[in-house]
């Protein structure tokens, strides 16, 4: 009989692509919108994983990675001091106008790297490769990142190269490389310096330590020397787990940017409800001196919720099928551009399958409860 | 023309009761809107017979054939069918005996548009839990019984009133019932292939250990009947057999 509920269903072609068409477009919107809003999330702390440091010490107001509190010079050597400290550098990370050949102004992301051990550095170069590293340590020489040079190159009217000069706050940047980045949170392209030649391209004020990067002495836990770089500096530090996670956090509070998304989310599900609902109810209806006839010929209430059940999930899977095929052809299309940020997880398909079957469930219920109510005598009454 | 719509088509004495209805009593509604649509009403039908019950629109017809076809509850009364009382069976019980005991043909066919003819005609047989093949099977050699063979894949939407109906009584018969249940099965079909029809359920009619119940508003399909019932105002009127019927007959002709 579940056979024959399928080939009844299929039988009635508009319905059936309207249903799919309908679960189809919710599992599109509920699962490209979770990934765009992952791969968004995933940019704000894009930062810390451009850097690579074990532990983020900054100043104790500071909430999320991407927020600049300044520190003192003197604290570097505060945090090195402290006993399970391995090494500790100094990081200088503000933004600030990049003004090219003819006279326009980028604003860029610029980066000072201890240059003793240019913790922090980018690590795929595109062009200029190691050596342009080691050329950072000499004055007026960045390393830009693939977005600074594309949004350079474009108001130069020609491609950036190596040895293309531009002017930060009125001083010369020479290029030596080209690297990749995981993009900036709020899309700032990267440029990469010396921490001594940030502090010369950087407007000067009382304070241009922005943040310490610091790893621990082998055999202890970055959580365990936070703590302890907590307690005897009266800093803030934090591991990477706990900068990702109040970052994110920050980004929830502070930000419409998780209600927006939600939002979206919310209204495919809706939209799911309503147009399989709607759907698979009229589908109901008009099939209702069917299941009566049925009923009359003995299929039980059971019997027939199973078949009604059958019916809803079999397109809410084709449905689910159809949504994620075409969410990942958009992450395909979109994942060379960058743009929008794009991140499917496991947990993101199997929150969407889960929203389909509830919608399907819905869906089916909604007509069972209009066929358990049918007396089978009404097939006697025209 | 089929003709044969029975194991055997050798007719057997009409004699023993396959359903009894007495005293029932059926009221839709509550209140103002409170309708008592059977007052009471005794019917009884017997194997082998093709029964009518004819009467004016309202008269409670449909609702005494919806209750000995155990597919609406009574208030008041008992009913037996084939010596099992429906009385106090709980719905679920209901359903089995329907499911096995009864088949059904509708005015309207209520054939499922979107399954062909076998499938439509294996439905009872896959409601009794039979496999999908033995039922196609036993579907497609009762539709050569009702004279379809060769449209077995056909949809009922190919067919003309006539034939739909004819599959409708090969769905009906398919699982082997011993009580039939007829609601109009000629009013929306014209005079030849109402005849046509009526030869088919009056053979299945003579299978052993079966009836055959028809509600029907058509007076040319009366003379088809072993036996009428006349019903009036929730009531049995009468019972008609033998020259008493075939008087009725003519009258209504």
């Amino acid at each position: 009989m579940l056979r024959l509920a399928l080939k009844m269903l299929l039988g009635d072609r508009a319905k059936y692509i309207m249903l799919i068409g309908g679960l189809t477009f919710s599992s599109l919107l509920m699962t490209q919108q979770r990934a765009v809003f992952n791969g968004l999330v995933s940019w704000t702390t894009s930062h810390m994983r451009n850097m690579r440091a074990s532990i983020w010490v900054v100043e104790s107001r500071v909430e999320q990675v991407n927020e600049t509190k300044a520190l003192r010079d003197t604290d570097v050597n505060r945090v090195r001091s402290v006993s399970l400290v391995d090494y500790a550098v100094p990081l200088f990370q503000n933004v600030v106008k990049a003004r090219s050949s003819d006279g326009s102004d980028k604003q860029v992301q610029l980066i000072g790297l201890d240059a003793g051990t240019l913790k922090g550095r980018p690590t795929q170069m595109l062009s200029g490769g190691d050596e342009a590293l080691a050329r950072l340590r000499i004055a007026n020489n960045v390393i830009v990142d693939v977005v600074a040079a594309q949004r350079l190159s474009a108001v130069r009217g020609k491609p950036l190269k190596i040895g293309d000069t531009f002017e930060i706050n009125d001083r010369e940047a020479r290029v030596v490389g080209i690297c990749k980045t995981e993009p900036h949170f709020f899309g700032y392209p990267y440029v990469f310096t010396s921490y001594d030649q940030a502090l010369q391209y950087a407007p000067r004020q009382r304070k241009m330590l922005s943040m310490i990067l610091a790893e621990p002495k082998e055999g202890h836990t970055a959580y365990e020397v936070s703590r302890q770089i907590e307690q005897e500096t009266g800093l803030k530090a934090y591991t990477v787990p706990e900068f990702e996670k109040a970052t994110v956090n920050w980004v929830w509070k502070n930000t419409g940017i998780p209600v927006s998304f939600l939002t979206t989310i919310i209204l495919g599900f809706v939209v799911g409800v309503a147009v399989a609902g709607q759907t698979f109810y009229s589908f109901v209806l008009e099939n209702l001196k069917h299941l009566g006839a049925l009923k009359a010929m003995g299929a039980g209430n059971l019997l027939i919720s199973a078949m009604l059940f059958v019916q809803a999930f079999t397109v809410g899977l084709i449905g689910y099928g159809i949504g994620i095929g075409i969410t990942a052809v958009f992450g395909f299309l979109v994942r060379p551009i960058g743009q929008p940020p794009f991140l499917i997880t496991l947990q993101d398909l199997t929150g969407t399958l889960f929203s389909i079957l509830i919608i399907c469930f819905l869906a089916a219920v909604f007509g069972i409860l209009k066929v358990a109510r049918l007396e089978p005598a009404v097939v006697f009454r025209g | 023309m089929p003709a044969d719509l029975s194991p055997t088509t050798v007719a057997r004495p009409a004699t023993e009761l396959a359903v009894r209805a007495s005293g029932v009593v059926k009221a839709f509604g509550v209140g103002d809107a409170r309708t008592v649509a059977l007052k009471g009403a005794d019917f009884s039908a017997r194997q082998g017979e093709l029964h009518l019950v004819v009467g004016p629109s309202g008269c409670g017809k449909t609702t005494l054939l919806s209750v000995v076809a155990g597919t609406l509850d009574w208030d008041e009364g008992r009913v037996d069918v084939f010596g099992t009382s429906l009385d106090g069976l709980k719905r679920s019980a209901i359903t089995d005996f329907r499911r096995r005991n009864v088949g059904f043909i509708f005015q309207q066919f209520n054939l499922i548009p979107t399954l062909n003819l076998t499938e439509n005609v294996s439905v009872p047989l896959l409601l009794n839990g039979r496999g999908r093949k033995v039922a196609e099977s036993k579907a497609q050699e009762l539709l050569k019984r009702v004279g379809l063979g060769g449209k077995e894949t056909k949809r009922p939407t190919q067919l003309s009133g006539g034939q739909q109906q004819r599959v409708a009584i090969a769905r009906a018969l398919v699982h082997e019932p011993r009580l039939v249940i007829c609601d109009e099965p000629t009013s929306a079909l014209d005079s030849e292939t109402g005849h046509q029809i009526m030869d088919l359920l009056a053979t299945a009619a003579r299978a052993p250990g079966r009836c055959v119940v028809i509600v029907t508003h058509d007076p040319r399909i009366y003379g088809y009947a072993d036996r009428i019932t006349q019903m009036e105002d929730g009531r049995v009127r009468a019972v008609l057999e033998g020259e008493p019927l075939q008087r009725f007959v003519q009258s209504t002709h």
